[in-house]
């Protein structure tokens, strides 16, 4: 048997089946620490590649017999160093993961969450490495991207292949964690770029401002994508109601979480606005809206069929963030013992300005590691 | 610094600039000093895990432009 390779699309197949998988992890320990491959059939464990390069002989009696099993490094190659060794010592079904986790990082699963009215759709696109969600609102040969990842490629792809045209790209508000395919998206696509004004006082280039009250349609006259103001994780964070039936969150409410006030460093000038939006604001939509957030920060917060997603009523019964009665107990929980902050945020939110323009290696650096965006980890 | 001996791993990426300064750090005294240059991002944090791990001393470490480069101290 020879070593094989897994592309991240067949890695994230079996993350959201459940199947049963073996990661032996050969990164250095800071880095497994800070982040790694999850799913409900993994089992993982780490050994740095450096601690094998004599044989793999300690390591035999920690791999499984039946389970197959996936070696993943930084970028490909020592992942494909160390499973040649194992599969010389006889183990029948042994994969490298392909690109290393820098393409895990970047891979996208595209999920159909419904059919919306006159033949349209909505998709969610799963970045599984970094719990990064974006969205295409498809319908009448017309799309919207919603918060769309810097690999833009994926979305036009998707859209080519469903005969879409991209005429609106909106960012949710000025990303922190990831570097924004908005703006790129737009200007590749020859479509709108929306963006909240409040977030958009410091930026370098032209936006259409996202506002509620200003509905953007979307292919069919009825396809209205419907703003609505609701800060705390940035001031100008805005949600977006689809087809009167699905709530596009942003970064404000996760399915296990809520969002964090203080990564553009105004923790305690956000909390008041984060209260507002998510006891007040929120409170008065319909109960029966489906909550589709920006993140998700654990596996378990997903759905058989691979879909982040929730009921607002549900979320009012079940979330943490939103159980807290008294105000200062919810400034204590937002502002006091976060989780770190995302790696290279204060950069990041430098390029979704335009303000810094790093080259591609430097933009993967930046977004190396889990987004953060949640008050609990 | 005085090192016994250069290795230029410009070029080559991860694994082979750890394979290689073991390699090369084996044929050497304890005490000796060997200096590596790497170019592969990924040895700013492998190359000190590894020496730390395999008992050896990193004494020094710098970035110049794109390539890293160490000194590692045989233990």
């Amino acid at each position: 048997m020879a070593l094989k390779n897994m592309t991240p699309q067949e890695l994230a197949k079996m993350v959201i089946n459940g199947d049963k998988l073996f990661i032996l992890d050969v990164r250095n320990t800071d880095e497994f620490d800070d982040w790694k491959i999850e799913g409900k059939g993994i089992d993982i464990i780490n050994v740095p590649y450096f601690h094998l390069l004599d044989g793999v002989d300690g390591i035999l009696g920690d791999l499984p017999k039946e389970t197959p099993i996936l070696v993943v490094c930084a970028k490909g190659g020592s992942s494909e160093f160390v499973g040649e060794q194992i599969v010389e010592k006889g183990f029948n079904q042994v994969f490298s993961l392909e690109g290393g986790m820098k393409a895990w990082s970047e891979y996208l699963e595209p999920v159909k969450i419904a059919d919306l009215p006159n033949g349209g759709s909505l998709y969610q696109f799963i970045r599984l490495g970094k719990g990064c969600l974006s969205y295409m609102v498809a319908s009448n040969g017309e799309a919207a991207v919603v918060d769309a990842a810097r690999m833009i490629d994926v979305y036009e792809n998707f859209a080519k292949k469903n005969n879409l045209t991209i005429k609106a790209t909106i960012d949710t508000h000025l990303h922190a964690d990831h570097i924004s395919g908005g703006r790129a998206l737009a200007l590749a696509t020859g479509a709108t770029y929306y963006l909240p004004p409040k977030d958009a006082t410091e930026v370098t280039y032209q936006y259409e401002p996202l506002e509620e009250g200003h509905d953007i349609v979307v292919g069919h006259s009825t396809m209205n994508v419907h703003p609505i103001y609701s800060p705390g994780h940035t001031i100008g964070s805005t949600s977006l109601i689809i087809d009167d039936k699905y709530l596009l969150t942003g970064d404000i409410l996760f399915v296990e979480s809520i969002g964090r006030p203080d990564l553009a460093g105004k923790a305690e000038d956000w909390v008041s606005d984060l209260r507002q939006t998510l006891y007040n604001k929120y409170k008065k939509l319909s109960e029966d809206l489906i909550v589709l957030p920006a993140h998700f920060s654990h596996i378990h917060e997903m759905g058989d069929d691979g879909a982040v997603k929730a009921k607002l009523g549900a979320l009012y019964e079940v979330n943490e963030g939103l159980q807290v009665e008294d105000e200062a107990t919810f400034r204590r929980m937002v502002t006091k013992n976060l989780p770190p902050q995302p790696h290279a945020y204060r950069e990041i939110r430098q390029v979704n300005m335009g303000k810094l323009t790093p080259d591609m290696d430097e933009q993967r650096e930046m977004e190396i590691g889990p987004n953060r965006c949640a008050v609990h980890e | 610094m005085d090192a016994e001996k250069i290795l230029d791993a410009k070029g080559l990426s991860c694994p082979m600039p750890v394979v290689k300064a073991k390699k090369a750090i084996d044929d050497l005294q304890p005490g000796d000093i060997l200096e590596v240059h790497v170019t592969d991002k990924g040895a700013r944090n492998d190359m000190p895990a590894w020496a730390q791990a395999s008992g050896h001393k990193l004494v020094k470490q710098i970035e110049e432009g794109n390539v890293l480069k160490f000194w590692i101290k045989r233990g």
